[in-house]
């Protein structure tokens, strides 16, 4: 009996312990809170609420100047606004949409803004941007999600080929031979690689390789957006290349020759030519500054040119409690005199197309990544596109012992898997 | 986890009997006093633990996208979707999930047996009173314990990298050292090869489970895996040994002793009176081995992040990276309970293999003295 009336007390605290944390809980974030008024946007009246702005920031140069452009849009507009750089952007932001505070605006990836849409997370206002027209085409269809665009572009990088001048000359090359399709990347490459020193060097991944897939005319999606076109000659013909590329030693892939990426095989001196973005610049003034090199467009292949285009966008949480200030400071951050600031502080391209020339004359040198944004292809955006990117990169590191086709086939069985499940 | 459960068995039937007498008089209180000292505990286990784990339970079985509280009215009942898409879907997610379970399965198989019987072969050692210098030696067969596991996965990372102190090793041994942690082949794909067996039967490339085939199953840590099993036996060895020697201490000397008078050898000894004594600890540390190599996670984390080319995915890693890398919270929650499935199951299938039967004794004197007898030479038959 005594027992029982124990086991009474103690069911009583638990759950009374139970009811009392759920309670505590339900006071804060529990309710439809998210969903809720937070549509209305900031008091017309007042400035508004203080807007948070989250960024994944490439280092301090960044960060430092994103800061800066917020804080100028701040004072001028008396709105209290705050950058700050994530440590890992994807983990807290996905803690503050849970938490329902998320950031106000923050930096979204391609392979998340999907899910992100998916879940109502994000607040379209590309119909409230005044300078969409000046944005470079491919940027505005890559945020482009149901004929509805969710957010301005941020600036945006390519892929070009990197050549270490000094490696170039020592091996007798000259300006002619300069890669501009693939049997003289293949040519340069052999006559490039040394004892010491491989011809080409790049990431196993897609997100490299898929220049080539490109510049043979091959995709992942097709133009409908429904099915998957993974398994083609296009495809198979990039694949193949590359890998006689690594079986006779011309090309090898950065953890061969003891490097983390493209950049640092490049700059170590292990790889006369890597194929990488314009991010490069930065990483080889700071870790290998006597390098000198010289930036071309990528070769061309079977269907012409091609390049692989990355960029973010300034996403608007839709639980944002000054959505409207919100989008003024976006159009403040995408404007061309800011974005202009930005490219001379950390060498970032304009999302606009009317700071090309500032671009040139700053970089003249680098004019081969802006090229690119004319035909470069972007990620896919469809949700879960990355799980099944990140299953083919896994399958393109051992490329060099496997049939392109089997590759290729197997994505194509994921990709298509995966457009079926979108309905 | 599991010795806990046991000791309230043992201990209830004295308490039963003392029952009487309580709850009544002065120690009238007692109960309630209890209940308040032990309250803050209950609060912040339920706060941190309870309530979480049952809000994952939700997760797993729920289409919340992660936007807001799980529990808002928005978020769907989905049942069993997201545990039959890992199992039964035969698409990515059960493929990933597969070669997860598949990297783990070798690792915890190579690791835990390994590092039970080097930290118990070190304890021994350090246990002798004739060794000079045993606190040095304790202090560093410990040392990993107390580093961080980050810290030590990058000075593996170092040590192991393509022109790293492992290779530069090797290559003055005229070996030519894989490149560790790019090289995704698996070690028993690379013996076989080495006798030439290239290609699998038929009969193991047509058949699988959870999108793997048999061949793949069987294709053991990849070389890079075998750098974390290597980590793993190295950082944890130290740990148990500590938990070995805290035995070895409690065997008594007058039973080695005793065990001495009778003519054992030292072999013997060990074999018949130290090991069976200590048999607890090795339960101890074969359970925790068990949980903590299903767990691995930091390593993975900081190191590889599953590469490459999948070969060190492990589940735990695998939920949080469908978690928070794609969004996919219902996938990753279902991840974690797998998991948590499996090392229940384990446990309780190494506590039924290992469990002290009250027969066992006797029946072991016997066959000793019977052995004993017969010949000394193959004491180790019956073990």
């Amino acid at each position: 009996m005594r027992r029982n009336a124990r086991s009474t007390v103690l069911t009583t605290l638990i759950a009374s312990g139970a009811l009392a944390l759920t309670a505590c809980g339900g006071g804060s974030s529990f309710d439809e809170e998210p969903t809720g008024d937070a549509t209305s946007g900031g008091d017309s009246g007042d400035p508004g609420a203080p807007l948070t702005v989250l960024i994944g920031s490439s280092g301090d140069a960044e960060t430092d100047a994103v800061t800066a452009a917020v804080a100028a849009w701040s004072e001028e507009s008396g709105v209290e606004a705050r950058a700050q750089a994530a440590s890992d952007l994807n983990q807290e932001l996905a803690q503050g949409f849970a938490a329902g505070n998320p950031p106000d605006i923050f930096y979204t990836s391609t392979d998340l803004i999907a899910g992100y849409v998916a879940a109502g997370s994000l607040y379209p206002y590309g119909d409230q941007l005044t300078n969409v027209d000046d944005v470079y085409p491919a940027l505005i269809d890559t945020f482009t999600i149901d004929d509805q665009l969710y957010c301005a572009p941020t600036n945006f990088s390519t892929l070009a080929l990197v050549i270490n001048t000094d490696s170039w000359a020592a091996a007798g090359l000259t300006d002619a031979d300069i890669p501009t399709d693939w049997e003289s990347l293949a040519a340069a490459a052999q006559a490039l690689t040394t004892d010491q020193q491989v011809g080409l060097s790049f990431g196993p991944e897609y997100q490299r390789i898929g220049a080539f897939m490109a510049e043979a005319g091959g995709a992942i999606i097709g133009e409908d957006g429904t099915t998957a076109v993974v398994d083609s000659p296009e495809n198979l013909e990039a694949l193949t290349f590359v890998k006689e590329m690594l079986a006779n030693d011309t090309l090898k892939y950065p953890s061969e020759i003891g490097a983390g990426w493209g950049g640092e095989a490049f700059g170590s001196g292990g790889a006369a030519m890597t194929v990488e973005g314009n991010w490069i610049n930065g990483a080889l003034q700071n870790d290998f500054p006597d390098i000198s090199y010289e930036v071309v467009e990528m070769p061309e292949g079977s269907a012409g040119k091609g390049t692989m285009l990355y960029t973010n966008c300034w996403g608007i949480a839709q639980d944002s409690q000054n959505k409207e200030g919100a989008v003024s400071l976006v159009e403040h951050l995408t404007s061309k005199d800011v974005q202009v600031a930005l490219l001379e502080a950390y060498g970032v391209m304009p999302s606009v197309q009317s700071a090309r020339d500032d671009f040139f004359e700053v970089y003249p040198e680098q004019g081969a990544f802006l090229e690119g944004g004319e035909y470069g292809v972007g990620l896919p955006t469809v949700q879960g596109a990355n799980d099944v990117i990140a299953d083919f990169n896994g399958q393109l590191e051992g490329l060099e012992t496997t049939d392109p086709q089997t590759i290729l086939s197997s994505v194509q069985t994921n990709m298509q898997a995966l457009l079926d499940s979108q309905g | 986890m599991s010795n806990g459960s046991s000791a309230p068995a043992r201990t209830s039937p004295v308490r039963s009997q003392r029952k009487p007498s309580r709850g009544s008089g002065i120690r009238g209180h007692e109960a309630a006093a209890g209940w308040l000292f032990i309250s803050p505990m209950i609060v912040i286990l339920g706060l941190f633990l309870v309530i979480p784990i049952l809000m994952a339970a939700w997760v797993s079985v729920s289409d919340w996208s992660g936007r807001g509280s799980p529990l808002a009215s928005t978020v769907g009942f989905v049942g069993a979707e997201h545990y039959g898409e890992l199992t039964l879907g035969g698409g990515l997610a059960t493929q990933d999930f597969g070669t997860a379970l598949r990297n783990n399965a070798w690792y915890v198989l190579l690791v835990v047996p390994t590092q039970t019987v080097l930290s118990l072969f070190l304890a021994t050692l350090v246990n002798r009173q004739v060794l000079k210098g045993r606190g040095f030696f304790r202090t560093a067969f410990f040392f990993p314990s107390v580093t961080s596991s980050v810290a030590i996965t990058v000075l593996f990372l170092f040590l192991f990298s393509a022109s790293g102190a492992v290779n530069a090793a090797l290559a003055r041994l005229s070996i030519n050292g894989p490149n560790w942690f790019s090289d995704s082949r698996g070690v028993v794909h690379i013996l076989l090869g080495a006798v030439g067996v290239d290609q699998a039967p038929g009969f193991l490339t047509a058949n699988g489970f959870m999108a793997l085939s048999w061949w793949q199953w069987l294709s053991g840590p990849s070389v890079a895996m075998s750098v974390f099993i290597i980590m793993a036996i190295f950082t944890t060895s130290g740990t148990f040994m500590l938990l070995f020697i805290a035995a070895l201490q409690a065997v008594s000397g007058e039973v080695e002793e005793a065990a001495l008078v009778d003519g054992c050898s030292g072999w013997q000894r060990f074999w018949f009176v130290t090991l069976p004594m200590v048999r607890p600890t090795i339960f101890t540390v074969f359970t925790l081995g068990l949980i903590g190599c299903w767990q691995v996670f930091d390593q993975i984390y900081t190191g590889t992040q599953g590469g490459p080319a999948k070969t060190t995915l492990t589940p735990a890693y695998l939920s949080y990276q469908a978690s928070f890398e794609s969004a996919q919270w219902g996938r990753g929650a279902a991840v974690a309970f797998i998991l948590f499935g499996i090392i229940v199951v384990m446990t309780v299938i190494q506590r039924l293999v290992l469990r002290e039967r009250d027969t066992v004794p006797k029946r072991k004197r016997f066959v000793f003295s019977e052995r004993s007898g017969e010949s000394g030479t193959r004491p180790g038959a019956q073990l």
